[in-house]
């Protein structure tokens, strides 16, 4: 860093990112320009989509539970300095977890169901992620590359799974059968059922508030636990961790077995809570929104939580603006999402040189 | 089962789908080997895919669509340039970025000029890169035997022949230019390199653009000579495929084509064997479909063999002061 000092942290961890967001928001609005739409009207129609109602706001809350699994996952990974690509594919092989669990326990009552359910989503997804540690740590191969070809590892056997093992003989469709034996019933079921008062129709459920309390174990299991300093020690500086006494590999292995397990997740709120069944891809690239998450929360659940619900809001918007506008195609939010990955990843530091000479002239 | 194993059907199908792997992992090789990582290679091919099909869908013209899809291919690789040389960002991070943007910007823009969701409209022929049958071997096609090798290597488009003809060019360019020795020392010991008074930047930004004009070959490849439009992630993770091709010919050029072509091969005979019994016994396409990304884990791991990647690829340049 230049002799002048740094940059106070309110600048680093609140002026630079939302700087860096509103780059990317404008360059979206400059795309939607040249399509011939008005881009703050186009960002109206989203507000008023996403949080205008109550129907929005569940939907939104309903994404947002998504990105908070899978931005905590790539969050968690990178403390310890791992770049995990692979959690659509730990999501994915997860849903496999939550399926064998439901259908096959479907005689026991739900409240056992459901914990064995959660807890075979979280297993499936860990064990995606832990071989890819594996692999890393003992094998010396890349976890990036390696997450990348589970994921398509993932994608087809998944593929072969649903086919072969779990559609029923005759169902068109490429999907499992209700999985009514861990059913997570969305708020709107429960309302109906419990107090019989109609909301509209949203599949948010339970699972929402479960994401926000596995943040906060995040929170607390890396900087409140010996593990998770361990794990911050390897990804600050790995020499150090091994003068330490920390061994690097074996904790490797275990945060990809724990950034998996939480990106598994993903399958209670999807398979369990909202779709009651396995279906063909039905991760839907959130285990790459979680990097846009993880970057823009900073890899901080609190963070993470923030800009999940704002993808949530982006997602919920851009799809009320694709009904509104069918000129805006709904892969808008994608383009959103790879311009706030660019600016708040790969060019982060972009304005930095710039705001230091900004403030410190200021300061003089 | 001879015939759909080795058939000249199944083996002209391997090389029209090797040729946009054999492409972007030439891109792939020219970019790691100057020290930047490229996992936006699929991106930028998909991009490249849509201007193609854009550009002749408007004009009709199947040059002017590979030029200007060299041209956006370009654009998204000097992105990643900026990104990984100047900022010395994350170049892994970067390569989402960029993949993320191509696959939405292709079908927002696409549904803007031609309202059908994100497709563009069937190309003609003459908008299209089409087969050119050589003329004295394609009087052999029917020869047994020697018309299976008159099938593989007449009949593909220009950029077929382009595609493979980079091959030996790249390998020699790498090998015994000057230019060449560089860049693979800038992707080993940029501070060598630095030293010797040669610029680590000016280097890599070289390979970038190499990587992108490749990329914009393979994707207008895919979108006008192996089909005839574009459709929303045609692409189909060629870009990632070629990675792993890249890995299992240990960041070199002939063996680059041998894997693209075994990938490639791996390709065609899962599109080939759908739905074909052997006695009762049906092969799942979807074990033949992951086998090029199984293989190349296990070659990672050192279960067989070693791939060693260029010792300085993904590590931004910082000059020592």
């Amino acid at each position: 860093m230049s002799a002048k000092g740094e940059l106070p942290g309110w600048v680093d961890v609140g002026l630079i990112p939302l700087l860096n967001l509103f780059v990317a928001l404008l360059i979206s609005g400059v795309v939607v320009l040249i399509i011939g739409e008005n881009p703050l009207e186009a960002m109206w129609i989203m507000l008023k989509g996403a949080v205008g109602s109550i129907k929005g706001w569940g939907y939104l809350l309903y994404y947002a539970t998504n990105f908070i699994f899978t931005g905590l996952a790539v969050a968690v990974a990178f403390h310890a300095g791992l770049f995990n690509i692979g959690g659509e594919g730990q999501a994915y092989i997860a849903g496999l977890g939550a399926t064998i669990a439901g259908l096959s326990l479907e005689f026991l009552p739900w409240p056992i169901v459901i914990p064995i359910a959660v807890l075979a989503s979280a297993l499936f997804g860990a064990f995606w992620g832990f071989v890819p540690g594996y692999l890393q740590a003992r094998r010396g191969s890349h976890i990036v590359i390696t997450t990348i070809m589970f994921n398509f590892i993932a994608s087809s056997l998944m593929v072969y799974l649903i086919n072969y093992w779990f559609r029923p003989v005759g169902n068109m469709a490429v999907e499992s059968r209700e999985i009514s034996g861990a059913y997570i019933m969305s708020f709107r079921e429960m309302a109906r059922v419990f107090f019989d008062y109609r909301m509209p129709s949203t599949p948010l459920n339970p699972t929402f508030f479960f994401a926000l309390f596995i943040a906060w174990a995040v929170w607390y299991l890396l900087w409140r636990t010996k593990l998770g300093y361990e794990i911050r020690a390897v990804g600050a500086n790995t020499d150090a961790a091994v003068y330490a006494g920390i061994r690097p590999q074996r904790i490797i292995m275990i945060t990809m077995a724990i950034s998996g397990g939480i990106a598994g997740l993903l399958a209670v709120n999807e398979v369990l809570g909202a779709q009651h069944r396995l279906v063909l891809e039905y991760v839907q690239g959130a285990g790459f929104v979680g990097i846009a998450v993880a970057l823009m929360g900073r890899s901080h659940p609190v963070g993470i939580v923030l800009a999940a619900l704002l993808f949530g809001l982006l997602y919920q918007g851009g799809t009320e603006l694709s009904f509104a506008k069918p000129e805006i195609n709904r892969d808008m939010i994608v383009v959103i999402q790879g311009l706030v990955i660019l600016f708040m990843g790969a060019l982060e530091q972009t304005f930095r040189p710039w705001l230091s000479a900004l403030f410190f002239k200021v300061e003089d | 089962m001879l015939e759909l194993f080795f058939g000249a059907e199944t083996l002209a199908s391997t090389v029209r789908l090797s040729v946009p792997l054999i492409l972007a992992c030439l891109a792939g090789l020219w970019s790691e080997r100057s020290g930047i990582v490229d996992i936006g290679l699929e991106g930028k091919m998909l991009i490249a895919a849509f201007a193609a099909a854009s550009t002749a869908a408007f004009s009709g013209n199947a040059l002017l669509a590979l030029l200007i899809a060299i041209m956006v291919s370009l654009g998204f690789s000097l992105v990643h340039g900026y990104a990984s040389i100047n900022q010395r960002g994350n170049q892994v991070v970067s390569g989402v970025a960029i993949n993320m943007l191509a696959a939405g910007l292709a079908v927002v823009l696409g549904n803007e000029w031609f309202r059908e969701g994100g497709r563009t409209p069937a190309l003609s022929s003459d908008a299209r890169f089409m087969p050119i049958d050589i003329p004295g071997i394609s009087s052999l096609y029917d020869v047994p035997l020697i018309g299976v090798l008159a099938r593989i290597i007449s009949g593909h488009s220009l950029l077929t022949y382009i595609a493979v003809a980079l091959v030996p060019v790249t390998a020699w360019a790498l090998s015994r230019t000057r230019f060449g020795l560089r860049l693979r020392a800038v992707g080993e010991n940029p501070h060598a390199v630095d030293t010797a008074g040669i610029s680590v930047a000016r280097l890599r930004y070289q390979a970038v653009i190499i990587a992108g004009v490749l990329c914009g070959i393979a994707g207008t490849y895919i979108s006008t000579s192996l089909s005839a439009s574009f459709v929303r992630d045609m692409t189909a993770g060629r870009g990632f495929m070629a990675l792993a091709a890249l890995i299992f010919a240990n960041w070199r050029a002939w063996p680059a084509l041998w894997a693209c072509l075994l990938f490639g091969y791996l390709q065609a005979m899962g599109t080939r064997l759908q739905g074909v019994k052997f006695g009762t016994f049906e092969i799942p396409v979807q074990f033949i479909n992951m086998l090029p990304y199984v293989m190349t884990v296990v070659l990672l791991a050192g279960f067989i063999g070693k791939s060693v990647p260029p010792r300085a690829s993904g590590i931004p340049y910082t000059k020592d002061r």
